[in-house]
């Protein structure tokens, strides 16, 4: 919401700086987000009078003008634009003024005549014609401008004399001179030769760019002077004859006036963030209500009034059904005829333009300017085209047409209100008018509509088209059901201020819906005890009669604008905001203690975090959402079952529109991401959640999943496999196995992994997940040629598989022996076979058992291979002999020969 | 005989002086203290002396062999603190030469943010508590007090996973509020840090995909001075003692009355520039006490208990934490940007 610190003033004086206002405006509710000086790039440019205007000696389109600057002197400006005229007030830039755009302008000289600064086009001072409508120019084509665009082949010769025949009715004429006729038009004396002897004529013209001496193509039919339309001419071939020129200014002012005082951009427009449950502050008057109260001054608002007295009944003129009243809590309309459609005045479109809203004739400018000010949207229907003088607001027919103001079409359903005459919809509520009701320039008698609808209806038939308006974003937030006569008597009031029509005595109400005015009951002890504050009574009666409550005893009547105040804790809110937020003290809770801390799980989410970190992974944060088509890049069969994911309906792209159920895609893309960024060596981790279909309520089962990921010249399935048996031995994860699978035993879950190379963690006979290299294929569909290793393990598996807290177990008190063996198997028989199988062969004695070599080469067969370990064997009750540990080892081979066919080497 | 003791002193002990090896030096322990060592010889001598001399000449002998031993010993340490000092020398490092590198990896900025925050509430007792995010419209709306017709539930501000609205992604931490109330006993002091979604496209301050931390207190007594008081310690704590808030009235469907923190803007310290946007300050965080609907909703009676509630947007938190200019960096997992902190 924007205000013009001017509008406001008009309600309330306040005189603070920009600065100062804002804060003041921001800690009382009403946040502002900024605030702009329309003026603030124009410096020195003041009002001018052309006293003078001489053709520049050196050039064949500027001038040199003397201007009454209001200095004493006149000064001296050259200008190139030729729609100026001797006495025309324009805007000056002088010597070292600046102009919007960061221009600067400082004297100088223009093919060698001095120039004291510049004059100025609407454009250059950051208006448009909306701004002044009347500053719309309209070029003659000037022939002594004339270049043709073939050298040879001249539609006009070089040396076209007075009476020259340019076409049909059209011949070349003398400009003789040049008078305002006083309604922006000009009146001059043309002058031609015809057969028989001179000729000439005089004629009014809307040509600003006409001077004595000048050549026109004058239509001796028609009696007008000829524009570059009239000819079919192109812009280049009359380069100066342009729309565009300086603004001639049809102002009360004089010269030396500042131009932004003229112009309206003296003002200082304030943007204001307001939240939803305050749209009483989408509006002038209540934004001044709550800058009255904020800076303790009077709020002066003002009774609308209408004379009336138009020719007419109102209510033989117009009829007004509401079927479907429901929608339509109240509908309040009155009449204007003989309305006169122009520009309405220049306060009007200031303030509009201020406000950020293009000035467009002087009814829609009503409305628009009553909405502002009132925060009541309005419409205004020409009442030619409301058949049989009735209006009907009703829900619209299933698939009904409307064609809106916008010129769009619309098919529309029974959701919708639509205001309609006898025969067809004229208007969508409380979004926008309907084309064929429009208001245009022979509009005569004028219907202005100011209704109450139901914000959800209004809100959700504006969201179904995809346009929300101004008027449907308030409607939306719940309007004052009072406000809407005020609202039409202030449009009628400005149309007789404004000359734009005579308004018909009386006013259409239909009132569906009764309001009665919430009364609460003033508690200031709850109050101060909610706050923690202690305001005395009194002080809150004011606060809250300042925001125009009625306060009878400890009654309190909330304004019909207010209807988020509905209990004590709002009024709360209202004595808060005025007695500062700031001022309230501050205080440390008392009260019972609560013990805080950490649960189990999320100790363990600390825990797995600090273990990966150890083992050099980084941690990383993935968006929940993937593609869909990521179940098919990471090799998952169409069939796959955990391909059935929350789809989100309206998703911001088909790239966020499904909700994982594996981590594995996020995890790829980021370290395709490193990856192509050429980071080496990248070790990657994250404790995410997937969402599960088949959770409470419809809802998802949000499990957690630990996912490690990781490349570089350093990374094979061992080093990951390494970090994963760290995290487990960290959080005492016992009887942990890494093992192989035949094909499809596992599904897809293992379908992203090389084949060869991927294992499933247990931890006794729970499976806590798998890792290994992703598959080369998967791999390559991400654009990586090399090798990506990744893990993924149940965060809830983990949890179940968390050992116990450590007990102390006594040190040995008696020496180990060491012994280390050798034996040859064959190639298919694994490690962790020969481990399992050494630890079952041992008879008590064996405490460890470790790898330290594979041998395949010469000295062992084909197909072979000899695996070394170190045993550690050691009895708790004394020192062991030799013969003790042979025995144990002789048992070990044993057992490794005669279940595995391994012999010592 | 007392002068070829005399010479056998005074010629020793200048060799032992000279003796650069513990080699050399042994060899000169034979050759003079040793079975046929020169002193030896001498004293093999001493029964051809007539009983007087004996004694006195017996005592000058063991003096010199005393004098001879000790030198011996003074020799070797003298020898050994010189090897000692050489082998240091010699094993001396270049300490500029990098060391082996331990690689550790690096928490996530964003969570070591909230580890600070998490740090801070656990530290006054507070809970912490975890929640679905793919939640149920009415508790991330109707529970919260934001009715059918709230225009954040319009579909282009929320996303949702079927036709009647009824299941979405929790646009805010706040459901967990009314989870905390369906299931907990009073009183109440919770945190629920989490993933929050809302349909922004990606830009350098917006994602799809966000965090919020969510507080709440339910207690007896508990007053909107007490809000102030307990999130200006947090914030005391997070920024640094000294830093300078103000709270100023805003609207949350689910707090009455509502407010937000905003923290003195920490690159201009109130003045205005752009960071601020000329304000002077930077909005923090959104907060007030819980609305009496809302605690009614729950079955808590609003007029014997009262409560407050904030909600914390955390990357904005650790980006200004770590003076991370673009959100987007957050989500990218460039190791270049994580290995930072």
């Amino acid at each position: 919401m924007n205000l013009s610190r001017k509008w406001l003033n008009e309600f309330v004086q306040v005189d603070a700086g920009d600065r100062d206002f804002a804060e003041a405006m921001t800690l009382s509710g009403s946040k502002v987000e900024g605030t702009t000086d329309l003026g603030a790039e124009i410096s020195n440019v003041v009002v001018g009078r052309i006293l003078s205007m001489e053709r520049h000696p050196n050039s064949d389109h500027m001038w040199v003008c003397q201007l009454d600057v209001g200095q004493g002197e006149p000064a001296q400006i050259v200008t190139g634009a030729w729609n100026i005229h001797e006495g025309d007030l324009v805007p000056v830039a002088l010597h070292k003024s600046t102009l919007p755009g960061g221009k600067k302008i400082e004297k100088g000289k223009l093919r060698g005549v001095l120039s004291n600064g510049m004059l100025c086009s609407l454009s250059e001072l950051g208006l448009d014609e909306r701004d002044f409508p009347y500053a719309v120019i309209t070029a003659a084509a000037l022939l002594n401008d004339y270049h043709p665009i073939d050298p040879d082949k001249p539609s006009v010769p070089a040396d076209v004399q007075p009476g020259h025949k340019i076409y049909g009715p059209v011949l070349a004429a003398k400009v003789e001179n040049v008078k305002s006729a006083g309604d922006g038009r000009w009146t001059c004396c043309l002058t031609y030769a015809e057969k028989d002897g001179p000729s000439g004529a005089v004629v009014t013209t809307p040509c600003q760019n006409l001077h004595a001496g000048d050549l026109v193509a004058f239509n001796t039919k028609s009696g007008t002077v000829c524009t570059l339309a009239d000819l079919r001419a192109e812009q280049r071939e009359f380069p100066h004859c342009i729309a565009d020129g300086i603004f001639v200014l049809q102002e009360n002012c004089a010269p030396g006036d500042d131009i932004k005082a003229i112009t309206g951009l003296d003002d200082h427009v304030v943007e204001f963030e307001i939240t939803p449950n305050r749209p009483d502050c989408l509006s002038v008057i209540g934004l001044a209500r709550e800058a009255a109260a904020t800076f303790d001054r009077p709020l002066a608002l003002h009774d609308p009034v209408v004379r009336g007295g138009a020719e007419g009944v109102l209510t033989d003129l117009l009829d007004v059904e509401t079927p479907a009243g429901d929608l339509c809590p109240r509908y309040t309309a009155r009449m204007v005829r003989n309305v006169k459609i122009a520009p309405s005045p220049k306060w009007m479109r200031e303030r509009l333009r201020a406000m950020g809203v293009r000035p467009i004739n002087n009814i829609v400018d009503i409305t628009n300017y009553v909405m502002l000010e009132y925060g009541q949207p309005m419409h205004a229907f020409d009442y030619r085209y409301v058949k049989g003088g009735k209006i009907i607001v009703r829900r619209a027919a299933e698939g009904e047409e409307l064609t809106t103001l916008d010129g769009k079409v619309h098919k529309l359903t029974a959701n919708h209100l639509v205001i309609a005459d006898d025969t067809r919809a004229v208007g969508l509520a409380g979004i926008m008018g309907g084309l064929n009701s429009e208001i245009v320039s022979d509009t005569a008698d004028v219907v202005f509509e100011s209704a109450n609808f139901d914000g959800t209806c209004i809100r959700k038939g504006a969201l179904a088209l995809g346009m929300r308006t101004e008027a449907s974003a308030k409607f939306e937030k719940g309007l004052d059901i009072l406000n809407t006569l005020p609202a039409v008597n202030r449009a009628c009031e400005l149309v007789e201020l404004l000359g734009a029509g005579e308004v018909v005595d009386g006013v259409i109400d239909i009132l569906n819906y009764v309001p009665q005015p919430t009364v609460l009951t003033l508690e200031p002890d709850k109050i101060n005890a909610l706050l923690g504050t202690d305001v005395p009574a009194d002080e809150m009666v004011r606060i809250l009669r300042k925001l125009d409550f009625q306060v009878e005893g400890d009654q309190v009547t909330v304004p019909s604008w207010r209807g988020d105040v509905k209990r004590m804790a709002d009024l709360a809110e209202e004595v808060a905001r005025f007695y500062g937020y700031n001022n309230i003290p501050t205080t440390l809770m008392v009260g019972q203690t609560t013990q805080g801390g950490y649960s189990e799980k999320q100790k363990l989410e600390n825990k797995l975090g600090a273990l990966c970190r150890t083992c050099g992974y980084d941690e990383i944060i993935t968006y929940s959402f993937i593609s869909p088509t990521a179940y098919d890049k990471i090799g998952w069969p169409a069939d796959e079952p955990a391909r059935k994911s929350f789809k989100i309906l309206n998703p911001l792209g088909e790239d966020t529109s499904i909700m994982r159920t594996t981590t594995l895609p996020s995890m790829l893309e980021i370290l395709v991401r490193n990856w192509n960024y050429r980071n080496k060596n990248v070790k990657l981790y994250e404790l995410g959640r997937i969402y599960l279909p088949g959770g409470e309520r419809g809802l998802a089962n949000e499990a957690k999943v630990l996912t490690l990921g990781a490349y570089g010249d350093d990374m094979d399935f061992f080093a990951l496999k390494g970090a994963v048996e760290t995290v487990l031995r960290g959080i005492r994860a016992e009887d942990v196995r890494f093992e192989t699978a035949p094909a499809g035993t596992w599904g897809s879950a293992v379908a992203p992994y090389h084949p060869g190379r991927v294992a499933a963690v247990f931890s006794g006979t729970d499976c806590l997940g798998f890792l290994g290299q992703i598959h080369p294929s998967v791999a390559k569909n991400y654009g990586v040629d090399g090798e990506l290793y990744c893990a993924e393990l149940s965060f809830d598996e983990l949890m179940n598989a968390k050992g116990a807290d450590p007990e102390y177990v006594p040190l040995p008190k008696f020496p180990a022996v060491a012994r280390d063996i050798a034996v040859v198997c064959g190639e298919a028989v694994t490690v962790g076979e020969l481990e399992s199988c050494i630890r079952r062969g041992a008879k008590g004695l064996l405490k460890e058992v470790a790898l330290f070599d594979i041998y395949r080469g010469p000295g062992i067969a084909p197909g072979k291979k000899s695996v070394a370990f170190s045993l550690v064997l050691r009895s708790d009750e004394r020192s062991l002999t030799a013969e003790e540990a042979d025995a144990d080892v002789k048992s070990i081979l044993d057992t490794l020969h005669a279940e595995l066919g391994a012999v010592l080497r | 005989m007392r002068e070829q003791l005399a010479n056998i002193r005074a010629q020793a002990l200048a060799a032992f002086e000279g003796a650069q090896t513990p080699a050399a030096l042994d060899e000169l322990r034979v050759k003079y203290l040793g079975k046929k060592g020169e002193l030896t010889v001498v004293l093999k001598q001493m029964g051809r002396l007539s009983p007087e001399e004996r004694p006195a000449m017996g005592q000058l002998a063991n003096e010199v062999r005393a004098a001879l031993e000790s030198a011996i010993e003074e020799g070797g340490r003298r020898l050994a603190a010189a090897a000692l000092e050489a082998r240091l020398k010699a094993e001396a490092v270049d300490v500029t030469i990098p060391g082996r590198a331990v690689k550790l990896g690096h928490q996530h900025p964003m969570y070591v943010a909230l580890d600070e925050i998490k740090e801070i509430f656990i530290g006054m007792g507070f809970t912490v508590l975890d929640g679905p995010e793919v939640e149920l419209a009415e508790l991330n709306f109707d529970r919260l007090n934001a009715e059918e017709g709230h225009p954040s539930r319009d579909w282009s501000d929320t996303f949702y996973f079927d036709e009647d609205s009824r299941v979405m992604l929790r646009s805010q931490t706040s459901p967990m509020q009314v989870r905390a109330m369906d299931s907990m006993p009073l009183p109440i002091r919770i945190i629920a840090p989490g993933r929050v979604y809302r349909k922004d496209e990606v830009d350098a301050t917006h994602s799809p995909m966000f965090h919020q931390v969510e507080g709440m207190v339910i207690d007896k007594g508990v007053t909107m001075a007490d809000l102030k008081g307990t999130l200006n310690t947090v914030v005391q704590k997070l920024y640094g003692e000294g830093t300078r808030t103000r709270f100023r009235p805003h609207h949350f469907p689910f707090t009455e009355p509502s407010c937000e923190m905003d923290v003195q803007c920490h690159k201009c310290g109130g003045v205005g520039c752009p960071t601020c946007k000329g304000e002077g300050w930077i909005e923090l965080l959104g907060a007030g006490m819980i609305h009496p609907r809302v605690l009614e909703m729950a079955g808590i009676d609003p007029d014997v208990w009262s409560g407050w509630a904030f909600g914390i947007g955390l990357e904005r938190t650790a980006m200004r934490r770590f003076k991370i200019a673009d959100l987007r960096l957050i989500f990218e997992n460039d190791v270049r940007f994580l290995e930072q902190f």
